[in-house]
Formats: C-alpha cells, structure tokens, sequence
C-alpha cells in the first residue's frame, strides 16, 4: 500500500518562481548570492566584533551590487525595483543583519532620493562614488527627541547669505560614524511643523578625510544586534554648509521623506521574510539531524507542525511583499499595503527568529549556531524605518480611522 | 527633476491571476448577490435551509457552469472565473450557509464527474447539474473516517453488472437534497490509496438513505447529511474514473476544494473588514467616533493587514494552482492561514460591535460561527500542517 509520503512530493524547495521574477532576475540571484557566500558570509562573525569594512562596500560597488536600479549613466545597472527585492534577499545569505542594513541603507535609503531629488551636481558628487561604493552615506532622521515623530526634529538649518548654518544632534545613524556624507533631515522654519522641514545632502568630511568643522561623532552606540554595523550619535554645531546642499525643495523635506520611506519599507520586508527563510532552513537541517528520543526531532509532530507554521507565515509575508512590490513597481504608490508588508514581515522575522532557537534548544542560545545573533539583529525592523505601532497608525488612518 | 510630492491615489489594479476581465464578472456577480441572496439570508438560516430554485436561478445566470465548457452547458470559462464567483459571494452574499451549499454542488460535486467522468456520465449528471436541475453533493468522510481519508469503510462489493454498498456518509453539505452523491467507497478490502473507487449514487436507489439532518454551529442555511447505504445496486455504469483510482480523485479535488476555502476565505475578510470600519466610523462614545481610538483604529489595521497577507498567499497559490505548476505546500498553507484568520477578524469585528456584534441582527455572530468551521472542513488545521511539514522534508 502506497502512503502518504509517496502521495506528498516534497516540492518546496524547487525553487519556483514568483510572477514578478523574470530570468534576468534570477540571473542576478544566482550570481549575488554566490558572492555573498562567498565572500561575505566567511567573515560574519569577524565583523561583529570589527564592523564590515569599507572594502566590502567598494567591492559591491565594482560588482554592481549597490546601484542594482539606478540609470547606467551615474553607474546603475538600470535594473527595474524588483532589482532591490532580489538584492535584499540575497543579502540575508550574509549570515550578518548588520552587514545587510549598513549595504541597504547605502543602497535602499540614501542614494534613491539623491537620484530622485538632486541637481546633476550632486548626483556627481554623491550618486556616482555611492554607487560605486567609494564614498560611504548615512540618513539623518531621527533625533534623541524624536523619532517616528519626524516632525518633531529639532536640527535646524538657518539661512545666512549664500550658506545656512546647522546646529542639532541626530541619533542612531546607521554607518554614521564612518559617513563620508548625509542626507540630512532639518528644520529650516523651525516655526511650522511638516512644511518647515527641508533636506540637505553634505560632506561630512573634507578632501583628507577629516571632519568638516563644527561636526563631531559624539558617540559610537552599543546595541542589542546588529554589532557588524556601526551606529552613531551625530552632533552639529554651526556646521556652515552652501544653500545648494539643499535636496529637493526647501519645505518639502516631510514629503520627500514620506516618499523615501516607502520603497525602504518594501525592501526591509522582503530582507525580513528571505532573512525568515534562512533560519527556517537551519531550523529543517537542525531538526533531520537532532535526535531525541531515539529519532530525529522533526519526526515528533510538534516540531514537524511548528516548522510548519513557520514556513506557512513566511510564505504569507513573502506572497504580501511580491503583491505590493508589484503595485509599486506597476506605477501605483500603495502607502497601505508597504505599511502591512513592512508590520506582517517584520514581525514574522521576529517570531520564526524565536521559533528556531526553540527547535535549536540550549544550542540555540549559544552563539556558535548564529541563530541567537538572528534572533537578536532581526529584532530591529519592529522599530527601524517606523515602529510597528506607527505602521497600525498609517494602516487605520487610511481607512479613513 | 522629479516631483516633489508623491501621493497615493487611492487607485489598485486587479492583483493577479486576476485581470480586467475577471472584474466584469466580479461586478455582475455582486450584483445578483446583493440583490437575490443578501437580503433573504437571515430568513434561509432561521429555515435552516435556502430554496431549492436558487441552484436553477444561479444557472440561469451562468454562474453554475463557469469553468465548464459551453457543449455540456457551461460559460467556457475557467478556475478563475469559479474563484471570482466563490470570493464576490462571500464578500457579498456574507453567509457561509448559502455559499457552502451553492459551492459544494457546482465546485465540488462536479469537477470530479467533469474531470474523471465519460461523454454519458456528463449527460446524466453534468449538464442537468450546471443547469441546476440536479443537485450533487460529494460523500467522503464518514462517522469513523475523517481526516484519514484512506480509513473509509463504506464498502462497494462486485457483483454482476456493477456493485453492491453499504456504509454510511456524513457531514456531507447537500447531503439532504442531493440528487445524486459521488462517493468514496473500498472497491478492495484493504481500502486505503489503492482501494477506494469514486461511484455515483443516486438517491432513488433502493437502500439510499437520507438518516439524518444535522444540525450545526453555523452555516445553517446549507443542509448536511448523514447517509446510509443498505445493498445499494449500482450499475458498473455509475464508477467514476478507474476503479481503486479513486485517491487520486480525492487529491485532484482536495487542492480546488481547499484554495475555494482559501478565496471565500478571503472574499468573507473583505465584507467583515468593511463592516467594521463603517462602524468605527458611525459609533461614537466618550465623544468622539469610536474609530478615533487608537484602540480601535490598530485593532482594525490588525485585522486589515491580516486579510491583505491571507489575499496575498492565496491568490498566490490560486496562480500557481491555475499553471499547473506544483502547489500543494501553498495550497495547505493559503488554507492553514484564510481559515483560522477569517475567524479571528470575525471576532475581532465582533468585538468592535459590541453587544450590538452579539445580536442576530448585524450578521456578525452568523459570521463567526460560519468561520468556525474553516479550520476543520477540507482537512482540518493539523492534516494541513502535516502537508506542510512533510513537503518540508520532516
């Protein structure tokens, strides 16, 4: 008699493709993916204690990893933005969450509104050696007094003749500390909330690679996760910078913010769910090899059904990210959908991140096994790029709540 | 250089597999919905029945016989074009009785008699039943066999010019009024994977018996049946497919039974989704409407995002399924995830309505209590996360 095991083909790992992938894409995953097992994946646990070197930015850059869809003209491969899903996922191979945030923000959250928003000057300036991984970018949001409350900044940059001045902090700058330039949020009216809010790109160090003056890293910040990236608390004092260092329109920073955080969310849910993936292969490996009770866990029920319910949640959260990455990619600016995409997979990462130190036991919690450095990096997109609770606020008000 | 401000529309295409096409469908058929089935749902549950002519008046309006072919009566569509029917008459039609009771006929019984059946088989059965002159119903599980499909023990002995059953069905929708049952017999005595043919019953057949009418949590406007079978004589004519081919069956059945869970699923999320904004919108307390709370306001995020990802997996799977690429994972996942989330967000909707969410009234309690049965008919929660599980190799 025939049983179930022979009815049920194992299929799930054939790989199939989604109907937003074509074969260039998953050229690009094969040939992505290859480099960062190869030469990313060997250092991660070297680089929690050093922080991923800069070397590695510019070797990205060469490859032509970072401008994956910017236009050919500033050194883009003119990839469309399905481009940066397969980046974010090949990434989570890296086996470093740190490593993969300091490369998206350089990728997924500094350069884009520069392409988007700056004169052909400042593309040449920051575009073109951000590509290619010659010159390091930080975003500067959030400040020790505000964070999801982006119109609570209090940086302000004050008109002076054909200059402004800066004077503020900004904190839990990612490749803050090493930034060779800023996108930075300021408040040019510091009278209005949202329309008193205007972006500057700027050096942030001069020719020689010193700090420009009045700009100082005041510190250097310990984290949960993460430790392979460098996160910094940066301080401006009548930092004089030429009233061209404004990007986009002056008063308009809120919305090219708005705008900014949308493709950034949609990246970070897909590293999330690819980021889930990977542990829920260790998770599979791990349980066909344990044994207990004279069998291979996997084979109690339990774990079979809880492996299961991982895999079942992953898929959701990936099947939400390819739905709303193609409204995105099809032209449409579905601000509800990222914001689901974004609170579902980040928290999915979160919960399969736990689960698998639950299949792993007291190897779990030990750092050799990786999945306690997972379980810890992962837990940031709950907070990064807005918390969940600002995610439920921007769902329910556009449901008109 | 670009526009400053970029603002959402508000606009969304159609998400595929869907496309255009499909939209025109969905429109018409929320149309007839709304109008024909909506208002008289209350009255069918309390009946615990709805009208017989709903089957005849669905298949003058084609949506009986979309994803058959035009020769035996059908629209010449295809699954799409079910799913799009399934999903907008539960968004519309909000009752899991009606639903239970029109699906279980057209996208249940008759698949296997279109799929597995020969030229004579769709005249008998097929056409009469796209016509919604005759009512099927699809007998599988039994008062010992459930979930374990391979455990069946209604027998179908060989005797000359075809077979003798006994055994008994139950919980089967449309088991009352159907007028003929496919049905999943032993045709060997081992039973199991290579022991079970599919023949079609018919309820004038002497030792056919409708023993019971069941009652239920929920979907109480479908009629479900126990049926017993004394020395049936059915005529070799009647075997579907091959004989002890019949698993097969059930699984080619199973994967479209499941993803039509998943999308009614997903279709009843949407009306509750709805209704509970509009609520949060018109309720007020401690001055302001209820919605302004933030309480309440995540609450229905919660459940928003939940029914948007629950659209995502299946509409995902429902694709693959439409290819003919592999999909079971996805299949038992889309169902794993639409049935236990369309009841939390009913109770969630419930909640959010207050006492007024536990009177008969709104239709919110009938929601609940329909959902309940998701995470048990079609293979219940744990079978699928066997599925899962042993397509993941453990």
């Amino acid at each position: 008699m025939a049983t179930a095991s022979s009815v049920i083909k194992p299929d799930h790992a054939a790989g199939r493709k989604h109907f937003i992938f074509s074969q260039e894409h998953e050229d690009l995953r094969e040939s992505m993916q290859a480099w960062v097992k190869n030469e990313l994946y060997p250092h991660r646990n070297e680089w929690e204690d050093t922080y991923w070197p800069t070397s590695a930015m510019k070797r990205a850059g060469e490859l032509g990893f970072l401008g994956l869809c910017f236009p050919e003209e500033y050194g883009g491969q003119g990839g469309d933005y399905y481009y940066s899903l397969v980046r974010a996922e090949c990434m989570s191979y890296s086996g470093s969450g740190g490593t993969n945030m300091a490369f998206a923000v350089q990728s997924d959250m500094v350069l884009p509104p520069i392409h988007l928003l700056g004169t052909e000057e400042q593309k040449k300036r920051y575009l073109e050696p951000g590509l290619k991984g010659e010159k390091v970018g930080a975003l500067g949001i959030t400040e020790p007094g505000a964070g999801s409350d982006v119109a609570g900044i209090r940086t302000t940059a004050i008109r002076d003749g054909d200059e402004f001045v800066i004077n503020g902090s900004k904190t839990f700058i990612t490749n803050g500390p090493r930034a060779d330039f800023i996108v930075l949020v300021c408040k040019t009216d510091p009278e209005e909330r949202h329309a008193g809010i205007t972006l500057f790109v700027i050096d942030l160090k001069d020719d020689e690679g010193n700090l420009v003056p009045g700009y100082t890293v005041s510190a250097e910040l310990e984290k949960m996760g993460m430790h392979a990236s460098d996160t910094g608390e940066l301080a401006f004092e009548d930092v004089r910078v030429p009233a061209d260092s404004i990007l986009g329109e002056e008063g308009k920073g809120f919305y090219h913010i708005a705008w900014e955080l949308q493709g950034e969310r949609l990246v970070a849910a897909a590293g999330c769910h690819a980021g889930a993936e990977r542990m829920i292969e260790k998770a599979i490996e791990y349980a066909q090899e344990r044994e207990a009770f004279g069998r291979p866990i996997g084979k109690f029920q339990a774990l079979r059904h809880k492996i299961a319910e991982m895999a079942t949640k992953t898929e959701a959260a990936k099947a939400m990210t390819y739905a709303t990455a193609w409204r995105f990619a099809n032209g449409e600016y579905p601000v509800r959908e990222i914001t689901m995409a974004k609170l579902n997979a980040s928290r999915i990462a979160c919960e399969v991140a736990d689960d698998t130190i639950q299949i792993f036991g007291g190897y779990g919690y030990m750092k050799e096994y990786e999945v306690e450095r997972a379980y810890r990096d992962v837990r940031l997109n709950r907070i990064g790029a807005g918390t969940d609770e600002v995610m439920l606020d921007v769902i329910g008000r556009s449901y008109g709540l | 250089m670009a526009t400053s401000v970029v603002k959402d529309s508000g606009a969304r295409a159609t998400l595929p597999p869907f496309g255009a096409e499909h939209e025109e469908l969905r429109r018409t058929v929320e149309r007839f919905v709304t109008a024909e089935i909506a208002p008289h749902v209350d009255a069918w549950e309390r009946a615990e029945e709805f009208p017989r002519d709903l089957y005849r008046r669905c298949a003058e309006l084609g949506f009986l016989g979309l994803k058959f072919p035009e020769r035996l009566g059908g629209q010449g569509g295809d699954h799409l074009h079910d799913a799009v029917w399934v999903e907008e008459l539960a968004r519309s039609g909000g009752s899991g009785g009606v639903a239970a009771g029109l699906n279980a006929h057209a996208s249940i019984a008759l698949p296997p008699i279109f799929n597995f059946g020969t030229e004579e088989q769709h005249q008998r059965w097929l056409v009469p039943g796209i016509a919604g002159e005759k009512i099927g119903a699809l007998g599988i599980t039994e008062p010992g066999a459930g979930s374990d499909v391979a455990g069946i023990a209604t027998t179908a002995r060989k005797i000359d010019g075809g077979y003798l059953v006994n055994g008994s069905k139950t919980f089967i929708t449309n088991g009352v009024r159907a007028d003929f049952l496919v049905c999943a017999c032993k045709t060997t005595e081992a039973g199991g994977h290579d022991g079970i043919s599919f023949l079609v019953l018919e309820r004038e057949m002497p030792g056919y018996e409708v023993s019971r009418k069941l009652e239920k949590l929920g979907w109480r406007s479908s009629d479900t049946g126990e049926i017993s079978f004394t020395d049936v004589e059915v005529p070799a004519a009647n075997l579907l497919g091959e004989e002890n081919g019949g698993f097969r069956l059930i699984m080619a059945n199973f994967a479209w039974e499941r993803l039509l869970m998943s999308i009614g699923a997903v279709g009843a999320m949407q009306r509750l989704i709805d209704t509970a904004v509009a609520y949060a919108k018109d309720r007020e307390a401690f001055g302001r409407p209820i919605g302004k709370f933030q309480a309440i306001r995540h609450q229905i995020a919660e459940m928003a995002t939940k029914a948007e990802v629950s659209r995502a997996l299946t509409y995902d799977a429902l694709r693959l399924f439409h290819a003919n690429q592999p999909c079971i994972p996805q299949v038992a996942m889309a169902k794993l995830l639409t049935q236990r989330t369309v009841l939390e967000i009913a109770d969630q909707t419930l909640q959010i309505h207050g006492g007024y969410g536990y009177t008969r009234e709104y239709g919110i309690e009938r929601a609940v209590r329909d959902a309940r049965l998701g995470p048990i008919g079609g293979g219940t929660d744990e079978v699928m996360k066997e599925i899962i599980g042993k397509t993941l190799g453990l």
